[in-house]
């Protein structure tokens, strides 16, 4: 083995919450405070995908700037005085997820996003009154589920908007490009095009959106139909790392588990091989090992 | 370049990867008769004839070597048998490559120079490049390019086989292959043999064994007469399905191991249920790649379903061997003993980096992302890589008045081979097998969409429905393996196969499409598998 000079990398000192610390150039403030140890709230940020900034929940102060950044997608500067836990941060973040909280069902939510709304403090129920509609804000995007093949099911009324799902589907990983934003405002959706059913569209369900949807908007339909009929249980369920039965690429499936019998799969997004994504036989292909007599 | 593959369908997520580099500035040239879901993607489509590709590889190379465009310092430290490699590729002018692979002279031109004059470029292959009669032949003279360009054993440069399954790769390195012990270790070399001797405490035959295709010759000679699949269905995967079917049946003694009650197992004597190793067993799998990852139980199998571990040792333990019950990290300890690729992957190591590639010699050592390395030694380690004179040879399987159209095959996204396994789960993209047709036959030959039709090849005739493909040129046709229960595609096509490497013909057979009158067309054409 030759040794290999690693790159001569430049860094950035900056101050967050009063602490110096240096970075490499280029380092965002969301990566610089992961290194910290700081816990920055997020909902449209994936390590596997583009910032698109739309979320605000991951906002700081930065002094001297008029307006909140979002830590995703800034990068530190040299200098940069960050104050991630100010009066002006949490009144911020926990408006954001007043907000995006107040007309959608997060009911099946990550864990994690619930967790922050806890944290700080949001009441989503102060925006969703129902006095201006007389039957809740919620009632502007409730909509039936849309079951349209056996593969996934799509739930609008769980939908935050975070673009992650048009952004897997997009040029982050799967380059299908079947869904998109349709509407503005208030009927502003996440569509196929003509919101045509998904055997209509471009979709080649490689599930890459459900990978990444944070509210369950999007969901396996073996889920969904455990979830109706009352027997999914997290909780019962065991996670397995094990490699896609199929072509020789050699992705990480991560088999979710319940009763003997595979009921999700994902793949871990910081693996280098799939970066979260897989294909139809990966994330679907699996139910030949359990159709039991 | 992408050469006869369609990744885009057969390997996602490595596309996923492809066209990161295509956003990061990458040029794509794709090499395939079929203009595919792969094909759209690319910079350039070289639509070649079916069976055309080493004159195509002579062509770049001649043209390469014709503008002066070769790597002289790599050809001359690092390879071997220079000379005779120009004088064969003489003969494939610009001209000539037109002539016999139907792309365009300049095109061939344009990749000849693109490939030769970038940094950094890759050659990527499956299928389309190896199930031919001169598979080998055609791999070699893609080698030939990256060694005539020095596009090989260096980050970024290279030569990528893309696997088609997920532990082909392994199966090989584990020694499942008629002349190599694990780790790619010869097993006719005596001083090799005689470690493995040791190890093992028994004699070792001192030739290779049979391939496959050797081996139905076997059967068919009378010199094979019992034999033990274990996780295959030759019955339905193999060429020439009569054939199969009739060497398959006339054996002695037939056993299948496997997860399900293939076409195999049913004509087998004895059946052993086994485990499905990705999920309901432990163990490794080597990806195209050379990373050896972690497979894991997270299942418990069906009803008497064993470990293969377990099978393999209750087996020996009957023939009169007491093999213990090692556990599959026992196998592996083994596995790193014997094979220097292997000796520095631990289980541990696994787990904690994500897997690692071969050569990893020692537990310090980080693996192997790039391999061939040893080329660009100062001085050059180990032999020189020697260029391999190779000429075109055109299918078997003729074209001729009685069979004018070109059957080839492959898979398509959402299915495997033949179904098995993604038989196992309703796919929304999935519309049964069909006999796919240029729109130019399809008019000729009066047929629409869904229409059933008969396929007629020298050995065979199977009724399909028709699907109008625009991405196939007037001549073409295509259908896939996966559905050999409703359409038994290999009825149709020839074991011509490759000497060396036993694989046939699969992607060229002649065939013919004969109007069927049936009335009405048929609805949506062979339904779910």
């Amino acid at each position: 083995m030759e040794a290999v000079p690693l790159p001569f990398v430049r860094t950035v000192e900056l101050t967050i919450d009063g602490q110096a610390v240096r970075v490499p150039e280029g380092t965002t403030l969301l990566h610089a405070c992961q290194a910290m140890g700081i816990d920055t709230p997020t909902v449209c940020y994936s390590e596997n995908l583009t910032p698109v900034n739309v979320c605000r929940v991951c906002v700081v102060e930065v002094e001297g700037s008029r307006v909140l950044v979002p830590s995703c997608s800034r990068p530190a500067e040299p200098g940069m005085v960050v104050h991630t836990d100010s009066d002006r941060v949490r009144h911020s973040r926990r408006l954001v997820l007043e907000l995006l909280g107040s007309s959608v069902d997060l009911s099946t939510a990550e864990p994690k996003m619930l967790a922050d709304m806890e944290r700080y403090g949001a009441v989503p129920e102060r925006f969703d009154t129902g006095e201006m509609t007389g039957h809740g804000a919620k009632a502007t995007v409730q909509q039936p589920v849309k079951v349209d093949n056996n593969l996934y099911v799509r739930d609008y009324s769980k939908c935050v908007l975070c673009y992650k799902c048009v952004e897997a589907c997009g040029t982050d990983a799967q380059n299908t490009f079947a869904i998109a934003v349709a509407g503005r405002g208030f009927n502003a959706t996440i569509a196929t095009e003509f919101e045509t059913p998904l055997p209509d569209s471009a979709c080649v369900y490689c599930g890459n959106c459900i990978g990444v949807c944070p509210t369950g908007a999007l969901m396996f339909k073996t889920e969904h139909d455990m979830r109706e009929a009352g027997t999914w249980n997290e909780s019962a369920q065991k996670v397995t790392d094990t490699i896609c039965p199929y072509c020789g690429v050699g992705c990480t499936l991560q088999l979710h588990v319940q009763d003997n019998s595979i009921v999700r799969v994902t793949s871990p997004h910081d693996h280098d091989v799939t970066e979260g994504h897989l294909c139809i036989k990966g994330r679907f292909g699996w139910q030949f090992v359990q159709n039991r007599p | 370049m992408l050469w006869g593959s369609n990744a885009r369908e057969t390997h996602p997520i490595f596309f996923h990867h492809l066209l990161k580099g295509k956003q990061a500035g990458a040029r794509l040239f794709a090499i395939d008769p079929r203009r595919t879901s792969s094909v759209a993607w690319a910079d350039v489509w070289l639509g070649l004839e079916v069976g055309s590709d080493v004159a195509l590889a002579n062509a770049i190379g001649r043209e390469i070597i014709a503008a002066g465009l070769c790597n002289m310092a790599f050809v001359q430290r690092a390879t071997s048998g220079f000379e005779a490699y120009k004088a064969a590729v003489e003969e494939y002018t610009l001209t000539r490559g037109e002539e016999l692979t139907g792309v365009k002279a300049e095109v061939i031109r344009d990749l000849a120079h693109s490939y030769a004059r970038a940094d950094r470029a890759q050659i990527c292959w499956t299928l389309g490049i190896t199930e031919h009669h001169n598979a080998v032949d055609n791999v070699f003279s893609i080698i030939n390019l990256s060694l005539l360009t020095g596009h090989v054993g260096r980050f970024g440069s290279g030569l990528v086989p893309l696997r088609g399954q997920n532990n082909v790769q392994g199966g090989g390195d584990m020694g499942a292959i008629p002349n190599k012990f694990v780790g790619g270790q010869d097993v006719e070399d005596p001083e090799l043999r005689a470690l493995f001797e040791r190890e093992y405490g028994a004699t070792i035959p001192d030739k290779r064994g049979w391939h496959l295709s050797q081996m139905f010759d076997g059967m068919e000679a009378g010199t094979l007469r019992a034999v033990y699949v274990l996780g295959e269905n030759p019955m339905q995967s193999e060429a020439d399905a009569k054939r199969t079917r009739r060497l398959l049946e006339g054996l002695e003694h037939l056993v299948v191991q496997d997860i399900f009650l293939t076409k195999t197992a049913e004509v087998a004597d004895v059946v052993l249920p086994a485990a499905a190793s990705w999920c309901e067993s432990e163990g490794t799998v080597t990806s195209s790649e050379r990373r050896v990852q972690r497979v894991r139980k997270a299942l418990d199998p069906p009803g008497q379903a064993k470990d293969d571990i377990e099978i393999l040792t209750a087996l020996a333990h009957r023939l009169g061997t007491d093999w213990g019950a090692p556990t599959a990290h026992d196998v592996w300890e083994e596995v790193r003993r014997l094979s220097p690729w292997h000796g520095g992957m631990s289980y541990a190591r696994l787990e904690a980096l994500n897997g690692l590639q071969w050569p990893c010699p020692t537990d310090e050592h980080p693996g192997s992302p790039t391999l061939h390395t040893r080329l660009w030694s100062e001085p050059i380690e180990g032999p020189r890589a020697s260029f391999q004179v190779v000429h075109h040879s055109p299918p078997v399987d003729q074209l001729s008045e009685e069979f004018p159209l070109r059957l080839t095959t492959g898979r398509r996204l959402d299915s495997y081979n033949t179904g098995v396994q993604t038989g196992g789960y309703t796919s929304p993209l999935r519309h049964g097998e069909r006999i796919e047709l240029s729109p130019e036959d399809a008019a000729r030959l009066q047929v629409v969409n869904d229409e059933v039709v008969r396929v007629v090849s020298r050995r065979g005739a199977v009724t399909a429905p028709v699907k109008i493909d625009t991405g196939l040129r007037p001549g073409l046709t295509f259908m896939t393996l996966h559905f050999p229960d409703e359409v038994e595609t290999n009825i149709l096509t020839i074991d011509a196969v490759d000497p060396k490497s036993g694989t046939a013909e699969f992607k060229a057979t002649a065939i013919r499409v004969e109007k069927l009158n049936v009335p009405e067309p048929v609805g949506a054409g062979g339904g779910v598998h």
